[in-house]
């Protein structure tokens, strides 16, 4: 009973948009810890495709702390599971910079969400998040961005940005940008969007001889691109990318 | 090869063709010329059958097949090409690639072999030179940043990968200077001009039929064709204007 008493749910902010139902049995507590040493970097990535390594929740929860001077890169593609959420708890040093790219794509009734909360601990520490979302049938993408700035964390620089790309009606996105600056001197950019394919564009590629599906596929590739930018890994980026081009293709 | 009948088509109810016929024999290029507003564009997109322009009679036979029954990218691998008045731009997605997919996607449509990465850009940088386009701007995304004269380079370029049997061609005149004007009419020369290919030019200036010769004109008024003669149909345009040619 005590456990079912603990599951979060949707009166909480932080799972306003979520499938909490699916939460039943999936250990809340588990905590990934990754600590950036100062100077060094740090890179890692977390696919959830189709396999059957994938359960039907997909709970991480990580808590990064950058450290003076290092860097930490995190891309994420969320393409399987029925409930699959990302959570980032980020700390930064003094002149740390941390980055994410994250790619969402689902449709049924499938969710898929970022949950980031970036603390700008320190001076002169960067933050870069953008995140792209394709959803259909009544797939669901959230992200909910929040980014403290203490007080003393002087030019800091943060931004975030997520957009949504709904292919169907009755897929939907939600993005709740949240920014809490105590300190003068900083930079904070946040952008959200959502929209359709552009007709335009689908007409054109039409008139090309390309197919109705191949449009889909270039035009959603070229949407999430946007998320990978930041990869320096060229075949790294074909995988992530691959995994999520495979998901809307198969429109599942 | 295009045999456009009593075509009759709107937009949000509104009629703008109302009766056009034409034909376009293959070997030929035919000018449109016309007015503002008298349905040129309209005629363009219903022939690449662009989604809102709604066709409400006739019909349009391209190499004896119905036209009108085609998805768009089913026209273009049929061998029409539609030349945009305003190339759209789409961020993210290189020329290479998307000119790529498209030539294969049509090649796979006609049943024959895609064709490898080496063919395929030496194919772009042989039209990219005889459009006097930087080949350079062909990895770059589709149109974006390009001037308004980089953009119809690019629509030509376009054409002669793809090589079409047909083409409508909406203004690739407007926005060019004198120089581009003549690079881009001499590839369309170079590009269509054979006797198994045909070309609508859709134009309101005579300059451009300068460099590519017309062997007919029509003048296009208020949804239909009210006039066809050779090219010195379109000298007397430029010199007279429509409303004194159309009284006459």
């Amino acid at each position: 009973m005590s456990e079912i008493a603990d599951l979060p749910t949707r009166k909480d902010e932080a799972w306003r948009y979520s499938r909490v139902e699916r939460l039943q049995g999936v250990p809340l507590d588990q905590w990934r810890t990754i600590d950036v040493a100062a100077g060094e970097s740090f890179r890692d990535t977390l696919v959830v495709a189709d396999g059957e390594a994938t359960k039907p929740t997909e709970l991480h929860r990580w808590r990064v702390t950058v450290g003076e001077g290092a860097t930490c890169e995190l891309f994420a593609v969320l393409a399987s599971a029925e409930f699959a959420r990302l959570e980032i708890e980020v700390v930064l040093k003094k002149g740390a910079h941390f980055e994410l790219g994250g790619i969402a794509v689902g449709g049924r009734e499938t969710v898929r969400e970022f949950v980031t909360h970036m603390t700008h601990a320190e001076p002169e520490a960067t933050s870069n998040q953008v995140v792209r979302a394709v959803h259909w049938g009544h797939g669901t993408g959230n992200f909910l961005g929040r980014i403290d700035v203490v007080r003393d964390a002087q030019k800091t620089d943060a931004a975030q940005d997520f957009k949504g790309l709904l292919l169907e009606k009755g897929a939907s996105v939600n993005a709740v940008p949240q920014l809490e600056i105590f300190a003068d001197d900083v930079k904070c950019a946040h952008g959200a969007s959502v929209g359709q394919l552009d007709e335009n564009a689908r007409f054109y590629m039409a008139a090309r001889g390309v197919s109705p599906e191949l449009t889909q596929r270039l035009l959603a590739q070229a949407f999430l691109g946007d998320a990978l930018v930041n990869l320096d890994n060229e075949a790294l980026r074909d995988e992530l990318m691959d995994v999520a081009l495979a998901k809307v293709d198969r429109n599942l | 090869m295009l045999e456009i009948e009593n075509l009759t088509a709107e937009i949000d109810g509104k009629t703008i063709l109302n009766g056009l016929t034409l034909t376009v024999p293959a070997g030929e290029v035919h000018a449109i010329m016309g007015p503002n507003g008298a349905g040129k564009s309209t005629l363009s997109y219903v022939l690449g059958g662009r989604p809102g322009y709604e066709v409400t009679g006739g019909s349009v036979r391209f190499n004896g097949e119905d036209l009108l029954d085609m998805e768009p990218h089913e026209r273009a691998a049929a061998g029409l090409f539609l030349g945009f008045q305003y190339p759209v731009e789409i961020p993210g997605v290189s020329n290479v690639q998307f000119l790529r997919e498209a030539l294969n996607s049509q090649r796979k449509a006609r049943g024959e072999e895609p064709l490898t990465g080496g063919e395929f850009l030496k194919l772009a940088k042989e039209k990219s030179a005889l459009l006097k386009l930087d080949p350079e701007m062909l990895k770059r995304h589709v149109n974006v940043g390009f001037s308004g004269g980089e953009k119809k380079r690019a629509e030509m370029v376009q054409m002669g990968i793809l090589d079409p049997k047909f083409a409508v061609l909406d203004e690739t005149d407007s926005g060019l200077d004198i120089d581009a004007l003549r690079v881009v009419g001499e590839g369309i020369n170079s590009i269509m001009r054979a006797p198994d290919k045909a070309v609508l030019l859709i134009t309101h200036y005579q300059r451009l039929l300068e460099v590519v010769k017309p062997d007919k004109v029509s003048i296009l008024s208020q949804g239909r064709i009210v006039q066809t003669g050779g090219p010195e149909l379109a000298v007397r345009l430029e010199e007279e204007g429509y409303d004194a040619v159309m009284a006459a």
